[in-house]
């Protein structure tokens, strides 16, 4: 089974807590439902994007620092 | 006797009409940025004009009602919910105590309005119960709201009532791109004549930097006639000497990326304005959000005041209806 998680508001997604830091979540990666799998930017703050089901991350929708529109793809979990 | 924020969605405030009287000393009104989903919102309700009200962005926020009341929900398209089950937008509703107020997906527009039989009683604070965030002042504490508040209705209420509908074709639509009228000026003269053009043919895309102190598109770059820089301007060819500066007016610093300044904003400074959004196409520039495109539709003097008499009787004509 897949799930997507999508983008709850427009803005910059970034997959990274800050420029040098380790992504949220590697490829391949195993996450719980509430884990924390990147940022939205939207008037000049940061949003946590949380995963709204548990699984394994398989393809990524969106790049690092893409801009998004709400409601879109951003990445497909395996669960 | 409240309302109990469940999760406050992003960046809800506290609105009014705004907060007016105080520009010279550096306070922009703040106030409803669509004022027309605002003021129907209120009349839907049978609030008084000028009733305090809950102004959202992309996410609504989820409420609790402890008391029996009358809601309506106006401005972007957005699905709203009763304890789960769907209620129409640009409607009064009947809520009953112990029910929950939720929002899904938007699907248009940006902002979506709350209003509130008897409206929101917070303090006022010159003259006003809006919330203006920058500085911490008025609405709830100075702040958007933020889970585990408790708001208290007012007292506003002429004769709060179910079932009040506004009439489909005085309900907004939201096209895929905005059109807003500018009229043109006051350092329009700063901009070479193919850059004035430029500005009025573009779709300007809105950029992540959009909120109630002003929107910042992308789309093409503008350029200046050379000049020699006056006494007390910057030196950068966008600055001019200091000035005040009209809500809805566009800056373009540096040539790029040109700024609606809204309801928010800083009331003066040293950047050349080359016109002002009219006050009725700020509701629609506030129904707009990042990825939208933008497009500036030059208007003159006349006519934009035409645009304002026009909304003035169409929202009286809205009242009488409704009332």
């Amino acid at each position: 089974m897949a799930h997507t998680i999508t983008a709850k508001t427009p803005g910059v997604f970034y997959r990274k807590p800050s420029p040098d830091a380790e992504p949220y979540v590697a490829d391949g990666a195993t996450v719980a439902e509430g884990d924390v799998i990147g940022l939205i930017e939207v008037m000049k703050t940061f949003r946590e994007v949380k995963a709204d089901a548990a699984g394994t991350v398989a393809t990524w929708h969106v790049a690092d620092e893409d801009e998004v529109s709400i409601g879109q793809e951003l990445v497909e979990l395996d669960t | 006797m409240s309302i109990l924020v469940r999760d406050p969605g992003l960046e809800t405030t506290v609105q009014d009409t705004g907060r007016f009287g105080h520009y010279a000393i550096g306070f922009p009104p703040s106030g409803a940025l669509d004022s027309f989903a605002y003021h129907v919102g209120n009349a839907l309700v049978g609030n008084a004009p000028g009733a305090a009200g809950l102004e959202a962005v992309y996410l609504g926020p989820t409420l609790e009602f402890t008391t029996d009341t009358v809601i309506a929900v106006t401005g972007a398209d957005i699905p709203a919910t009763l304890d789960g089950e769907a209620i129409p937008l640009w409607e009064s509703v009947a809520v009953r105590a112990g029910q929950t107020l939720a929002f899904g997906q938007l699907t248009g527009g940006a902002r979506p309005y709350v209003a509130i039989a008897g409206g929101i009683d917070v303090p006022t604070v010159y003259g006003s119960r809006s919330t203006y965030t920058l500085v911490g002042m008025g609405g709830f504490g100075g702040r958007g709201l933020a889970e585990g508040d408790e708001l208290v209705p007012g007292e506003d209420a002429v004769a709060p009532r179910a079932g009040r509908r506004l009439a489909d074709d005085d309900v907004p639509t939201y096209p895929e791109i905005a059109e807003l009228r500018l009229l043109v000026g006051l350092h329009s003269y700063r901009l070479t004549p193919d850059s004035l053009e430029r500005f009025t043919d573009t779709a300007w895309k809105v950029t992540p930097d959009a909120n109630r102190v002003g929107y910042r598109y992308r789309g093409a770059e503008l350029e200046f006639v050379p000049r020699e820089q006056p006494f007390g301007a910057g030196s950068d060819p966008a600055n001019v000497t200091d000035c005040g500066y009209p809500v809805g007016s566009v800056q373009v610093p540096g040539g790029v990326e040109p700024i609606v300044l809204l309801q928010d904003a800083v009331t003066g400074g040293g950047y050349a304005t080359l016109g002002t959004v009219v006050s009725v196409d700020r509701d629609r520039l506030a129904q707009t959000k990042t990825g939208d495109r933008t497009r500036f539709v030059s208007v003159d003097l006349d006519e934009a005041l035409t645009i304002r008499r026009d909304r003035a009787a169409q929202l009286d004509r809205i009242r009488t209806a409704l009332s």
